[in-house]
């Protein structure tokens, strides 16, 4: 009896993980090897078929490209932005009633689902919006710019929104592993004579290590798989200047319906993902072991 | 005597010096401070101050914060507008159902992973983590065809199945962290007693569990309230849709009105800021421990 408590106490859960991921990712690979499914009742197997018609569309790496820009600099900024912030969150020499402060206007772009996000950079961003104004008074630009809708700022457009949706995460939790870092080694530090940089350098970031890590392969997975954000943008456009996987995957099926092809492509995102978790484990645990 | 007398003053002028190197070190600190809330609050005053505005006064020129046409009338036409309110009830039946779903199970898994040792640990510790790594489009595919064979597609239950297993693993991860940070010697002592383990469970642990239960209830509850991919796929009436999604059709609509999509994102993220605000410090903690962990 007491042998199958753990077990009584899993069986939600264990469910769930069954109903809902193990069967559905059978399903999805199942339907990505066979032609017009869901559409038709009686699809047939064609192998990989699918995967080739995927691999060899010029769209798929076009969003493979630009999945890779916006992730990229995505990760890169909120590690920078973060840190940044959470470093000066966390001098001695601000008030803590003006810490607090100032965490909570911080923390506020997180608030905000990337749906709202969307129609607040659209308005900031038009091109008669304030942002435009803003530019033009400074004569920094004379026409205002198509941010969203000109081919050459549209990708750099999003994913400046995506960072400024995104940093918050990096900076919080930053924030708690710097309040956890010993006083004593900043203080063996200082009378070893270090400057605040290689304090930084040789205390610091050895600390926040692990964080610094785990931070970056959520963000790295997360950012690879938004959708909301640029389907509320651009959805995908100018033509396919911002058009990532998941836009790509999505409009494969719920706009042409064809669901097997989007299947393939939804099967080598999935791939794709793990790759870079199972690649990104290994390097934290080797990292944890030495 | 003149010599102390020198002493003393380079001593002060040395004093003085890191006086003043403090005070310009404090300086540049509120000038990075102050650039910082400029960057990540200027654009949410502006969406507030937007939804203050008529209009026709949106884009007008130059741009005022706050502007003649100042009114509420953009808040009036969303609270009465019954489309509006259809969203905002939507988006509360489910994420409120959501958010009480997946505690439950969370516990009792968390509950098991932290005071158990049983085979299948290792393999389903192994899913819960890697899960986070599938991409909700590869689910988003199989589960329009099962929500259409199950009869669930446009209806409550189907979004509230597919939230649950969203918001499960990481909010797994976060109960357990909580749980292993407990003292095993409470629920010991109440085996001795004689309690089954669901007894020590509940009456034991859970009236001590409440940073953790509202950190994991608040993240489940943020992230069902967001969500807006499966929203917009499994749902297909405008009578089912959830806030995130009805922003969007109301910016889809000809001539829709900038400060009502203002109006309207104002009032669908002060559940979130309301709740954020009143607990993040628990909040955050929890967020983090579980990072760490996993």
């Amino acid at each position: 009896m007491e042998r199958l408590t753990p077990y009584a106490l899993i069986t939600p859960t264990t469910l769930l993980v069954i109903g809902l991921i193990i069967v559905p990712i059978v399903i999805v690979i199942g339907y990505s090897l066979m032609d017009n499914v869901i559409v038709d009742h009686n699809p047939h197997f064609v192998g990989l078929k699918n995967y080739w018609s995927i691999l060899s569309s010029n769209n798929f790496w076009v969003a493979v490209r630009n999945t890779s820009i916006f992730t990229g600099g995505s990760v890169v900024v909120h590690l920078v932005l973060g840190m940044g912030f959470a470093m000066l969150l966390n001098t001695k020499l601000v008030s803590p009633v003006a810490r607090t402060l100032y965490r909570v206007i911080y923390v506020l772009p997180w608030v905000f689902t990337a749906s709202i996000v969307a129609v607040l950079w659209r308005l900031l961003l038009d091109p008669n919006g304030v942002i435009n104004y803003l530019l033009q008074s400074t004569g920094i630009v004379h026409n205002a710019v198509t941010w969203l809708g000109g081919t050459s700022t549209a990708l750099i457009s999003v994913t400046a929104i995506n960072i400024w949706g995104g940093y918050p995460f990096f900076m919080i939790s930053l924030l708690a592993g710097l309040q956890r870092i010993p006083t004593d080694l900043y203080e063996a530090a200082t009378v070893d004579g270090a400057k605040p940089v290689k304090q930084f350098l040789h205390v610091t970031l050895p600390q926040l290590r692990p964080i610094i890590f785990a931070m970056c392969l959520l963000d790295l997975l997360w950012t690879t798989q938004q959708f909301t954000l640029i389907w509320a943008t651009t959805g995908g456009g100018p033509i396919n200047y911002t058009e990532v996987l998941s836009t790509f995957t999505y409009r494969i099926a719920f706009n042409n319906y064809e669901f097997s092809l989007a299947s393939a492509s939804a099967v080598i995102v999935l791939i794709a993902s793990v790759v870079v978790a199972v690649f990104y484990v290994r390097q934290l645990q080797r990292a944890r072991e030495s | 005597m003149s010599v102390s007398v020198t002493a003393n003053s380079r001593r002060d002028a040395a004093a003085r010096r890191a006086v003043g190197r403090r005070i310009v070190k404090k300086f540049w600190v509120y000038v990075g401070l102050t650039a910082g809330a400029l960057f990540a609050g200027l654009p949410v005053l502006w969406m507030l101050s937007s939804s203050f505005k008529s209009n026709s006064a949106i884009f007008e020129y130059p741009p005022k914060l706050i502007d003649s046409t100042f009114s509420l009338s953009a808040y009036r036409a969303v609270l009465s507008s019954s489309q509006s309110l259809r969203f905002f009830l939507n988006s509360y039946v489910i994420a409120l159902s959501v958010t009480a779903l997946t505690l439950i199970v969370a516990l009792h898994t968390a509950y098991a992973f932290s005071r158990y040792r049983f085979r299948l640990k290792g393999v389903l510790n192994v899913i819960i983590i890697g899960s986070q790594a599938v991409p909700p489009v590869a689910l988003l595919i199989p589960y329009f065809g099962l929500m259409v064979s199950l009869h669930l597609y446009n209806s409550y239950q189907g979004l509230i199945l597919t939230y649950i297993i969203l918001t499960l693993p990481y909010a797994i991860i976060m109960m357990t962290a909580y749980i292993d940070g407990l003292p095993r010697e409470l629920d010991e002592a109440a085996k001795m007693d004689g309690a089954r383990p669901l007894t020590t469970l509940w009456r034991v642990l859970v009236p001590i569990c409440g940073p953790g239960l509202v950190s994991t209830g608040l993240y489940t509850f943020m992230i069902s309230w967001n969500e807006y991919l499966f929203a917009l796929t499994l749902t297909q009436t405008n009578n089912m849709r959830t806030v995130p999604v009805g922003i969007q059709l109301l910016m889809g609509e000809n001539n829709f009105q900038w400060n009502q999509v203002m109006a309207i994102s104002i009032l669908g993220c002060i559940p979130v800021l309301v709740l954020f605000l009143i607990f993040q410090r628990h909040f955050i903690q929890g967020l983090a421990s579980g990072a760490v962990k996993s």
